[in-house]
């Protein structure tokens, strides 16, 4: 399992309907080669029915999956050579966890010496060496996470997907998993869609994430993008926290309650809000500086979340902001109380503009 | 502390929860008196009462002559034969017919699999007795299965299926057929479709993924519909009384005989014991088999 010539995958016009419903509505997409790409969506989004439609289990209506270079769509699964770990395992109960590993190779025809070889290099991989001769039934859910893998990985595929590895564990393994993960594609270096619905995941793991919402690619971008600069106002609502202010147009300029914005640039065409995410915001302690949005307001709430605080006030046009802050670097949030005025600071360079959608 | 001030210290009202505790056993097996009771009065007394009858010859002394003659006689040794013959024909039988079926029915959309599962299920709804006699009138000499037969120019001669073996056979496999689709059905359900899609994934063809992950996975439903199937083909009396027409002689029929033909209440008792010795013999075999298998990981 040394780094090996990972295979590119390209999408187009993939759909899939349920009467009248679209799981996949015209999806293009390049996964580059050795890749780790992340679908990213809400539940029925569509993210799943894309991942089954690589791995074969779901047949589109039209549309274009290649490997490489040969087209697939029409491929039966087990012939598609790509490794899956499944939301839950899908261990089988009767095999010992170094026969689960071995299946692949079994079916490969890969000589008897020579797979368990491999299957224990496998199950190092994943640190589970030594792990073979256990029931299925006596590991733990990580374990079971780590054979799941060890068994997607232990014939080299060119292609890994996977569909909510790491949905069923408890929080801790889940973020130690998410590393690991990530560690391992680094040295495997397979190409990897990984499907999700967990933001933090997405933004943690990938080198790129594309976000799905009915059917249809939202926007694919680097994580850093993705999360600072959303495409649209259902991106910036499902990754992290937002508010969204309705800005008015005036001759080039744009104002927040009759208060001009201070943009790096002003886009083109149709009416725009701003997002704000509340770690961007700041309370102004008087000392004004540069080219910084001012937005004047009422405390309404403060809430200790312990490694932060999260402040609501109200602005003059009504809307409730949140504002957050860490403990240490902060001491103007410290001092504010529940209704007392103060003003919020906004950075142009972290001024982001949406299109206004009508909802 | 708060907690203990009321009680006796660090072990504050230990007395009233055992009590409590009592309580609820004693409830529970309030509960489940009618049902063993019922199972001492109507099993465990006339069982016992059969047992102690084998043991007494026709004068009403102790003997073994019952068992004694079970073992020397060889019209018991074909009785026995043919009892374990019948039911391991008709368990084989079944399995061959009822595999493939419960299978088809588990990879049933919901709503037809229950249609389908209703025409598995009406027939065993019906009377045995009403279905037995509808066998003998479809498979006798002149039968419906006959003349068909014979005017479809299939066959030439009235073929013999009834009063036979081969009568016996198929009407025990009609009646028998749904206690191996019940179970059998149930486990195949129960086997999760990841298992056969990560088989297809790692690249096991259909066939494949049939023979290394479904099958194997349904086992522990095919031994406990076969093991049902056999115990009550061993103790089976109408079909083999009214299809095999006095040639087919099970030991249930032999017990009726023993009592009906020759009021011999002692001989009919013995085969009674000896066929429930047997019978609870291959139900500990089997669960001492079916319980390995679950170690194993089988179930599920």
């Amino acid at each position: 399992m040394s780094k090996q010539d990972a295979l590119p995958i390209s999408i187009s016009g993939l759909t899939k309907s349920y009467g009248s419903l679209f799981a996949l509505d015209h999806v293009d997409l390049e996964v580059k080669s050795g890749e780790f790409l992340t679908l990213l969506g809400p539940s029925g989004s569509g993210k799943t029915t894309l991942l089954m439609a690589l791995a074969g289990f779901t047949r589109p209506d039209h549309g274009s999956i290649r490997f490489g270079d040969e087209e697939i769509v029409t491929m039966p699964p087990h012939k598609r050579g790509v490794g899956m770990v499944f939301q839950n395992y899908a261990l089988f109960p009767h095999m010992s966890v170094a026969a689960n590993v071995a299946y692949p190779l079994k079916l490969r025809k890969v000589p008897k010496a020579e797979a368990a070889g491999l299957v224990e290099r496998a199950l190092e991989t994943v640190q589970l060496g030594g792990y073979g001769e256990r029931r299925i039934g006596q590991l733990s859910g990580g374990q079971k996470q780590r054979v799941a893998l060890a068994r997607a990985i232990v014939f080299s595929p060119r292609i890994l997907l996977m569909d909510e590895p790491l949905s069923a564990l408890d929080k801790n393994l889940r973020e130690q998993m998410q590393i690991e993960l990530r560690h391992l594609h680094e040295k495997l270096g397979m190409t990897t869609v990984y499907v999700t619905h967990d933001q933090r995941e997405a933004l943690t793991m990938s080198d790129r994430i594309a976000v799905i919402n009915h059917g249809r690619l939202m926007q694919l971008d680097a994580p850093r993008r993705i999360y600072e600069r959303p495409a649209n106002r259902f991106i910036a609502e499902f990754i992290g926290e937002s508010t969204f202010l309705k800005l008015e147009r005036k001759g080039g300029r744009l104002n927040f309650a009759g208060v001009e914005l201070e943009v790096d640039e002003v886009p083109e065409g149709r009416n725009l809000s701003l997002v704000v995410r509340p770690e961007r915001l700041t309370i102004l302690d008087g000392t004004d500086a540069g080219k910084t949005n001012i937005f004047p307001g009422t405390v309404k709430d403060l809430v200790y979340q312990g490694d932060t605080t999260l402040a609501y006030v109200t602005l003059a046009d009504g809307t409730d902001i949140a504002v957050r802050a860490g403990m240490r670097s902060e001491a103007a949030i410290e001092k504010v109380k529940v209704g007392e005025r103060v003003a919020l600071g906004l950075k142009s360079a972290d001024v982001v503009l949406i299109p206004d959608e009508e909802r | 502390m708060a907690g203990t001030a009321s009680g006796a210290g660090a072990r504050a009202n230990e007395a009233l929860l055992n009590r409590q505790d009592w309580q609820e056993r004693w409830a529970l097996l309030g509960l489940a008196s009618p049902a063993v009771l019922t199972v001492l009065i109507v099993m465990v007394i006339p069982v016992g009462w059969l047992f102690y009858l084998s043991f007494l010859s026709d004068d009403g002394n102790f003997s073994l002559e019952h068992y004694d003659r079970m073992l020397e006689s060889k019209a018991y040794a074909r009785i026995f034969w043919t009892t374990f013959k019948v039911s391991f024909l008709t368990t084989g039988i079944c399995i061959l017919l009822g595999y493939p079926l419960a299978y088809f029915l588990s990879q049933l959309p919901k709503r037809a699999a229950a249609l389908c599962m209703l025409t598995v299920l009406l027939p065993f709804w019906t009377s045995l007795l009403v279905r037995t006699y509808a066998w003998l009138v479809l498979l006798q000499s002149k039968g419906l299965i006959n003349e068909w037969g014979i005017s479809l120019g299939l066959w030439e001669e009235q073929l013999a299926l009834v009063h036979n073996l081969t009568g016996t056979l198929i009407g025990m496999v009609h009646i028998m057929l749904p206690f191996l689709v019940l179970p059998l059905y149930g486990s195949m359900k129960a086997i999760s479709e990841d298992y056969l899609k990560a088989s297809s994934n790692l690249g096991a063809g259909p066939v494949q993924t049939f023979w290394n992950i479904f099958f194997p996975l349904s086992l522990p439903g095919l031994f406990a519909g076969a093991l049902i199937v056999f115990v009550l083909c061993l103790g089976f009396f109408v079909t083999p009384a009214v299809l095999g027409g006095g040639k087919v002689i099970m030991v249930s029929n032999q017990i009726t005989n023993n009592i009906e033909l020759f009021f011999n209440w002692g001989a009919a008792s013995a085969l009674g014991v000896v066929l429930l010795a047997i019978t609870l013999g291959i139900l500990f075999a089997a669960t001492r088999l079916l319980n390995l298998n679950r170690i194993l990981g089988a179930g599920h």
